[in-house]
């Protein structure tokens, strides 16, 4: 029973792993180039989940002060995870970028067909 | 582009309490949520749903890709260049409160020009991401 | 103003890049990009001079103190990889100029020097920060542009090299941040020296060994660690030669510093190598590149390809220097980084160099390069030595040191590896030098000449470094051997 009050308490973090790992799934299965690039942005989307998440106070507010309010969530997991949302949107932008890109040079972005014109050449 | 009536209209209807929204957002950053990062996108994002609904020319013509070539440095410089002023000024880089005569002055004119870079430069990639992904393939 | 130089180090760079985006012509953001450069290494000096009279040198970001705000820790290890970084670079501008002109177009090469800039940032950010977070946004920063810069590469298969760089790059990345964010929690700060003081209260917890893991395996993606390396051939292989080159001299060698900083700083010897295993898996894993790697860059045909599987190899040499973690050991690795950076550097340098006169890097292509362009082959067989460790060259020395340390331990099969592994990379070093020297010149290359002077002597530096540093070891070994030092005794 305590063991599955511990799974039930900590629901977040199981959320977190379920992303975390159907994304890293998702990049290593999948041949598709965007597709490849939707699981590395779920896995990188879950590790965001993994810093807001016990930044969260119970009952806490946003950390601004004022009357009657006293317990404050902690804000620097939300500015951290700002920066990285920053990173991931370049990141998935370059990648798309590079998409189209490999796209307009061999025609497909199936990863197999690539790797088959290469071998050829 | 089809003649769609509806959607123009009510673009046009739209578009311009977006950039409020955006800039609501921008300038109350100093008081409660918000600030450069989601104003950015709140800003691109007007000019994108232009682009949408009146062709990638149109929204063109309003807001070139030189310029929006220009904005991106241009706001990373505006905050880099904060940082180098404080850095003048005897404080350490991007310590605001050497800016101004007082403490909480100083502080909030750092903040607004940092912020204003941040919303330049965002509003920049946004724009040129859409700008790149849009105008292949034609 | 020299108590802002940890802050103008970082600052300086990005500026350029911006700068040299809005110019927009090739040859002035070329200007600034080597006027900053050359900076670089000055500002490096100036702060070892500080390090080495007064100390480790701490400089708060925004006026806000650590460990509340970012901290800029510049200490023996950090100013050790600032000249690591910012030296090649320095050397290496010249030999951009008319490189980027053959290989990339005009209206882009404002933007590659733009996203050099920006990589070099990102560089000698990580050796910077003593922020754990910072860290991070410094990796990304320096990975995204030599995404950029690699798939500015004229073979399309650049675009694909780039592509896989990113997407194994953003998982080792984002291995990264689980790290940081698992320990952030546990340790509620992210100052890596106030993380270093309170994991004591936490050890050997199992979030603290998932956190450690998690960081092992990230970082380890980044430098390409043996099994983890399927990125960097292509990548190396298919960028520009000036990307080539600086990131083969630079970046992997980041991301082992960054490595040796949380195992040593953070975490602690006890932690790493004696509760878990870390040391027996580098081990391991070192053995195998320095074979398995060194195997592989003997079939291929493309030299720059072949280089790349050696720059694997090489890793293991450095990764087997952190593994022993004895004094001599650390030293070895440490002073490994330095060299091969130096070596690497001059050996993609020359085929740069002969790249821009004949076109491209397939061996057939060197046939007679010898004759045709003497001084510079002459440079890579110089540089090519190094890397085999024969003595009087800078590689002798960090082989040296790996080998002492390994027989203090009384693993002399790890001495016979390394013999065997040098052994190997004179078949791959060999096989070059055959067909430059001793196979008449095809018809297109019987007309090539010399490389230009502004390749020549970029080329020449850095053999004359790596000779230099072969014979008088004073100050590459002093200072690998002080920043070994303040590890061992966990930096506190």
């Amino acid at each position: 029973m305590d063991l599955l009050q511990d799974v039930i308490q900590h629901y977040n973090q199981w959320i977190t792993i379920f992303l975390m790992v159907s994304g890293l799934y998702i990049v290593v299965a999948r041949g598709n180039m965007i597709k490849k690039l939707v699981g590395l942005s779920l896995f990188q989307t879950s590790v965001y989940l993994l810093y807001i998440s016990p930044g969260k106070i119970l009952g806490g507010t946003a950390p601004i002060i004022g009357e009657g309010f006293s317990v404050y969530s902690n804000v620097l997991p939300h500015v951290l995870i700002l920066t990285a949302i920053v990173v991931g949107v370049a990141t998935l932008a370059l990648g798309l970028a590079l998409v189209v890109r490999i796209n307009e040079a061999f025609g497909t972005i199936e990863e197999d067909e690539i790797f088959e014109m290469i071998s050829e050449e | 582009m089809r003649f769609d009536l509806i959607s123009r209209v009510g673009a046009k209807l739209f578009l311009p309490f977006i950039l409020l929204f955006g800039l609501y957002v921008q300038f109350h950053g100093d008081f409660g949520p918000g600030g450069g990062f989601q104003a950015g996108v709140i800003a691109a994002a007007m000019i994108i749903l232009y682009a949408i609904i009146f062709g990638l020319p149109a929204a063109q013509r309003v807001v070139p890709p030189l310029v929006v070539e220009i904005m991106i440095p241009l706001g990373v410089m505006i905050y880099a260049g904060t940082g180098i002023a404080a850095l003048l000024k005897g404080g350490n880089y991007l310590n605001y409160s050497t800016l101004g005569h007082d403490q909480v002055h100083a502080q909030e004119l750092g903040i607004l020009l940092v912020e204003l870079g941040v919303l330049i430069t965002v509003a920049g990639t946004m724009i040129a991401i859409f700008y790149a992904f849009a105008g292949r393939g034609r | 103003m020299t108590a802002h130089l940890p802050a103008i180090m970082v600052v300086l760079p990005l500026f350029a890049a911006l700068l040299a985006s809005l110019v927009r012509r090739g040859w002035a953001a070329w200007a600034i990009a080597f006027a900053v450069s050359l900076a670089m290494p000055v500002i490096a000096f100036t702060m070892l001079i500080q390090v080495l009279s007064s100390g480790p040198i701490s400089y708060a970001m925004g006026g806000w103190a650590p460990p509340i705000g970012i901290e800029y820790r510049i200490d023996m290890l950090s100013v050790f990889m600032l000249l690591l970084v910012s030296v090649p670079a320095a050397v290496m501008m010249p030999f951009a100029r008319l490189s980027v002109m053959s290989e990339i177009d005009d209206d882009k090469q404002a933007w590659f020097y733009s996203m050099y800039l920006l990589c070099l940032a990102g560089l000698l950010g990580i050796a910077s920060t003593g922020d754990a977070f910072n860290a991070f946004v410094f990796l990304e920063i320096s990975s995204l542009s030599s995404y950029a810069m690699i798939a500015m590469g004229r073979d399309r298969r650049a675009l694909l090299a780039a592509y896989q760089y990113l997407i194994m790059g953003t998982i080792g990345a984002t291995f990264y941040v689980i790290a940081v964010g698992l320990l952030y929690v546990q340790t509620g700060t992210l100052n890596m020296v106030d993380m270093a003081g309170r994991l004591g209260d936490i050890a050997a917890t199992r979030p603290l060994f998932a956190a450690i893991a998690f960081l092992t395996v990230g970082v380890s993606l980044k430098f390409a660690l043996f099994p983890l390396h399927v990125w960097l051939p292509n990548a190396y292989a298919y960028a520009p030669s000036f990307t080539t080159a600086f990131l083969a001299s630079t970046a992997t060698k980041t991301a082992v510093y960054l490595i040796l900083r949380y195992f040593y700083f953070v975490f602690g010897i006890g932690l790493v190598f004696q509760v878990q295993p870390i040391s027996d898996i580098l081990l391991i894993l070192s053995l195998a590149a320095m074979f398995a790697a060194s195997t592989v860059a003997v079939f291929q045909d493309n030299i720059k390809r072949m280089l790349a599987y050696s720059s694997v190899a090489q890793i293991g040499y450095i990764t087997l220097g952190i593994g022993i973690a004895s004094m001599t050991g650390l030293t070895g690795g440490i002073v490994h980084l330095f060299n091969h950076a130096l070596i690497k550097g001059a050996l993609f340098v020359a085929v740069g160099a002969i790249v821009y006169r004949t076109g491209n890097g397939r061996i057939e292509n060197f046939a007679g390069i010898g004759r045709r362009m003497p001084l510079t082959m002459a440079g890579f067989v110089a540089a090519g030595l190094a890397i085999i460790g024969v003595p009087g060259t800078a590689g002798f020395i960090s082989k040296w040191y790996l080998a002492l340390a390994a027989l203090e331990k009384g693993w002399w099969w790890v001495v016979l590896a390394l013999v065997a592994s040098s052994l190997i990379s004179v078949v791959y070093i060999g096989r070059v030098v055959e067909a430059a020297y001793f196979r008449e010149p095809t018809a297109e290359n019987a007309k090539v000449g010399e490389a230009p002077p502004s390749m020549l002597i970029p080329l020449w530096l850095l053999v004359a470094a790596t000779i230099y540093f072969g014979i008088d070891t004073s100050l590459t070994v002093d200072i690998a051997g002080r920043a070994a030092e303040a590890l061992l005794a966990g930096g506190r």
